[in-house]
């Protein structure tokens, strides 16, 4: 341990601000990256869930396919 | 091996292979990110000049090496996608790139913090410290650029080329420290000697660094995963994939 005290650990010899704003900040933006794509992934498997809930109800010789909604301004270019 | 990266190259073996490596590196990452920090903060010896200011290394160096490397990584990718066509590698260059620039903006803003202290200021135009933020605005330019086209076959052929061209960032950035010699100090791991620091300090750093590794693998993978689904919304594989789950 190269502390004596908790209140030395916090103090950081006097840099106790800039240590802890540094691994502040990087923990905050990391934990946001991936609670980012936690978000990411549970909102695509909600869109993908109810459109095999409606492809299912639908019967199935119709053949066609909703659009992709993440293409939706792309329409037009192809 | 050419059956290998055929087979990785598929979206959905992707998704289902990288299902299973996943929990593997977000594992890994977090034992190593934990211990590296408990040690880094608390164990390792105060610095004789520095004090404890030392201790930003611990996130300022694996910041500064994995934005690089996440670059590199980037444009390999970039370049597999414009020479071979294979989408699993745009995907991937594109959600690297958030990461890069999350991770540069680290080590700059770990670097500047680290500056009061040891330098007086927290920004100069020392040659490391430019081509770091040059880093920065290419990885911005790169996400930028991708999504500036109507068509997402064009934003990511025009991605992939700045990718690639930015690059040469890279060697002039792990250069710039020899170079122009001003004020960043030269590299403090070689790959040719010993590093010049006792080993209960460097120690802590290595471990810290392959847990950020570890890091970017499994959110690149985690992410590559949601760009497929993305992606491939009405291929059967996928609807299948949801139709089973209920």
């Amino acid at each position: 341990m190269a502390f004596s005290s908790f209140a030395a650990f916090v103090a950081m010899g006097g840099h106790g601000p800039y240590v802890w704003a540094a691994w502040g900040v990087t923990a905050l933006l990391m934990i946001a990256c991936v609670w980012h794509a936690r978000v990411e992934r549970r909102l695509l498997i909600r869109i993908l869930a109810r459109r095999a809930r409606r492809e299912k109800m639908r019967p199935p010789q119709s053949g066609k396919v909703a659009p992709n909604p993440f293409q939706a301004s792309q329409a037009d270019d192809t | 091996m050419w059956t290998f990266i055929h087979k990785w190259g598929s979206p959905k073996w992707f998704y289902v292979m990288s299902a299973k490596l996943q929990p593997l590196f977000w594992m890994v990452s977090l034992l190593l990110i934990v211990t590296g920090t408990v040690w880094g903060l608390a164990f390792a010896p105060a610095d004789y000049q520095q004090g404890d200011s030392f201790r930003i290394i611990y996130v300022h160096v694996p910041a500064a090496f994995l934005a690089q490397s996440i670059f590199v990584s980037m444009a390999l990718a970039s370049l597999v996608f414009v020479v071979w066509k294979i989408k699993v590698a745009d995907m991937a260059a594109k959600v690297m790139a958030p990461l890069g620039a999350v991770m540069t903006f680290v080590a700059l803003f770990s670097g500047a913090v680290w500056g009061v202290p040891t330098w007086g200021t927290w920004w100069m135009w020392d040659a490391r410290l430019t081509s770091m933020l040059i880093l920065l605005f290419l990885f911005l330019g790169v996400i930028a650029l991708r999504g500036a086209f109507a068509s997402r076959d064009s934003g990511s052929k025009a991605a992939s080329v700045l990718a690639m061209v930015g690059v040469i960032n890279i060697p002039i950035i792990k250069y710039s420290v020899d170079w122009w010699f001003t004020l960043h100090q030269p590299a403090t791991f070689t790959l040719t000697s010993r590093p010049a620091m006792p080993t209960e300090m460097w120690l802590p750093l290595l471990v810290m660094v392959l847990g950020f590794y570890c890091f970017f693998i499994a959110l690149t993978l985690m992410r590559t995963r949601n760009e497929i689904l993305r992606r491939e919304i009405n291929k059967r594989w996928v609807m299948d994939l949801f139709q089973e789950a209920r």
